[in-house]
């Protein structure tokens, strides 16, 4: 079975000559590629053999599988797990237990070397890992062992690409992204709190059409996170001109001014959000009203607070006190250096009257 | 270090210190040369409002005397293009007022961010000019020394890193922005040990010269 190409796979399923093109260029368009490589995807989606997916999860909320089982073109979504192959999720899958487990290895043996493992979840390192186990096995040592038989691993969602939420201060299972602990295959970050579910399917079917895509320094997909939300904002004009909401429910708000004094962190994050949108594109969060909190970036529960503007300094330090602290220790040291000072100059005149000055002899 | 542990430094730890630091200095400075000996003037006083002339300074000072207006006055120009551009970035940018009303409460209505860049882009070049005449002209080359080099840094690498962030330019907006703040840290932390303190002590300088002078009846 592992042996068939996607086009068969799709022919047995009743899709036709047309509705494979149209799914090509469908997906071509969400991938933000060129019309040109509609063509391509099509020539290889023909001849590319059907790949297998291992889809892992560990310290997680299921926010990043919510989203994408709810994904508004389920096509695409339906089109990854039940035709190119989805052979491990025990989430969605029916089997439990030891029948789970056994699904998973025979799956990993058949394609060892070969599958697709995506990683939903950050793993736990201390005491070997016994904050995360599954199947009695600790988190850390089951996805070494998946890595070790995977082509390449996707990282789904903040936790598996960043940390995220198990890893925002103070951390307290010392749980790491998936790229500290797999370093010897390719790993691919698609991060968000959850990601959109078109990402996670767009990267997938890239990944099966095309191999790597091209990634940025935080091995995020380009054609996905190569610009901010701030540069593809729709609100930017006013942030260019000046114009603020300065409260959730002030006229700035009901005018749809932007959102940075509010505290949106849309100029340091890097997501498809103003462009793919949510919900079957119905909106995205700034959208709706809110300022991005910056999901899909490293560390954002801890940047010091969702609703203070980016511009203003973080840290919970008593303005008053440093500020008070700080001018009253130079008052004292400015008293001492003019005490100082003083004596010098009183010594200086005393020098003068007396004709020992040997700096300024009295003619 | 990468830009976002950059801006996370240069926007907490960094800005603590260098308010710290900025508080420390100014009020060292202000406490040292005012509670200086002032030295007894025994001459008799030709006016008993000399106190006048050193307001009058204060603002006669802002402007080139006529005898020296065609040798200097196109460089005080571009000094106030400089000052003005400056002040308008700092003062008229909706961010930098955020900063500023998350330390003392204050606020005001901002500018355009086009305005501010324009602004900003001619204090830079302002200051780009004035290097040039520093380090071109015999007479300021021999009178500047690193204080002067520094603090111009200090003040120019904020300005163009902000120019850079509001542009986009650059291979992370973060690493950029964080060098934006960091810099401005700098600026806060260095402004009162360095000659940059002239904005402050600049008041305090030509009031007592005008006032001493004015004593004495000098034209100013």
């Amino acid at each position: 079975m592992a042996d068939e190409t996607i086009a068969e796979v799709l022919e047995k399923r009743g899709f036709t000559r047309r509705a494979f093109l149209q799914l090509c260029a469908t997906v071509t368009a969400a991938l933000a590629l060129s019309p040109a490589d509609a063509a391509e995807m099509t020539r290889r989606l023909q001849s590319a053999p059907r790949p297998t997916v291992i889809y892992l999860s560990y310290q997680e909320c299921t926010g990043c599988l919510e989203s994408l089982t709810r994904s508004f073109s389920p096509g695409l979504a339906s089109l990854i797990f039940n035709d190119i192959s989805l052979a491990f999720n025990d989430t969605l899958q029916a089997a439990a237990g030891e029948a789970a487990e056994s699904a998973k290895d025979t799956a990993m043996k058949k394609a060892w070397g070969k599958y697709l493992l995506i990683v939903d979840g950050s793993v736990p390192l201390p005491q070997n890992g016994a904050y995360c186990t599954v199947a009695g096995r600790s988190a850390i040592s089951d996805l070494k062992h998946a890595a070790g038989g995977a082509a390449a691993v996707v990282a789904v969602g903040t936790c598996a690409a960043f940390g995220g939420l198990p890893y925002a201060s103070p951390n307290p299972t010392g749980a790491v992204p998936v790229s500290d602990i797999v370093r010897d295959r390719p790993v691919i970050n698609v991060s968000g709190c959850p990601p959109i579910a078109e990402v996670i399917t767009g990267v997938i079917m890239y990944y099966t059409t095309f191999g790597l895509p091209a990634l940025d320094r935080l091995r995020r997909p380009t054609n996905f996170y190569g610009n901010s939300i701030h540069d593809r904002c729709y609100r930017r004009p006013f942030y260019d001109r000046g114009l603020f909401a300065k409260t959730f429910d002030d006229e700035g708000a009901r005018q749809g001014w932007c959102l940075f004094e509010l505290g949106c962190k849309g100029p340091v994050t890097h997501n498809a959000c103003p462009t793919m949108k949510w919900n079957g594109g119905t909106s995205f969060p700034i959208e709706s009203g809110h300022p991005c909190l910056g999901c899909s970036e490293p560390g954002f529960w801890d940047k010091g607070g969702f609703y203070r503007p980016l511009s203003v300094p973080t840290g919970h330090w008593s303005r008053a006190g440093v500020i008070g602290g700080a001018a009253a220790a130079g008052a004292v040291t400015g008293l001492a250096v003019a005490a100082v000072a003083r004596s010098r100059q009183d010594r200086a005149q005393k020098n003068r009257q007396s004709g020992t000055d040997k700096k300024n002899p009295k003619p | 270090m990468n830009g976002a542990s950059l801006l996370d430094f240069a926007r907490g730890p960094g800005f603590e210190v260098a308010v710290a630091m900025l508080a420390f200095g100014v009020v060292w400075r202000l406490v040292g040369i005012l509670a200086l000996r002032r030295p007894v003037d025994h001459s008799e006083p030709r006016t008993g409002w000399g106190w006048v002339g050193g307001l009058r300074l204060v603002f006669s000072r802002s402007w080139p005397r006529r005898e020296f207006r065609e040798r200097v006055l196109h460089w005080d120009i571009i000094s106030y293009l400089f000052h003005i551009g400056y002040a308008v970035a700092i003062l008229g940018y909706v961010p930098h007022i955020l900063v500023i009303r998350n330390l003392t409460g204050l606020r005001w209505p901002g500018l355009p961010g086009g305005v501010i860049a324009f602004f900003a882009g001619i204090s830079a070049a302002a200051l780009l000019a004035l290097l040039g005449h520093r380090m071109s002209s015999p007479v300021l080359r021999r009178l500047s020394n690193f204080d002067d080099y520094f603090s111009w840094l200090a003040v120019f690498a904020p300005l163009v890193t902000g120019l850079m962030a509001y542009y986009n330019m650059g291979d992370s907006y973060q690493l950029v922005l964080g060098l934006h703040v960091l810099f401005g840290d700098l600026l806060l932390a260095w402004l009162p040990f360095g000659k940059i303190m002239h904005v402050i002590l600049f008041a305090f300088s030509r009031a007592t010269t005008g006032t001493v002078y004015g004593r004495r009846g000098a034209a100013l």
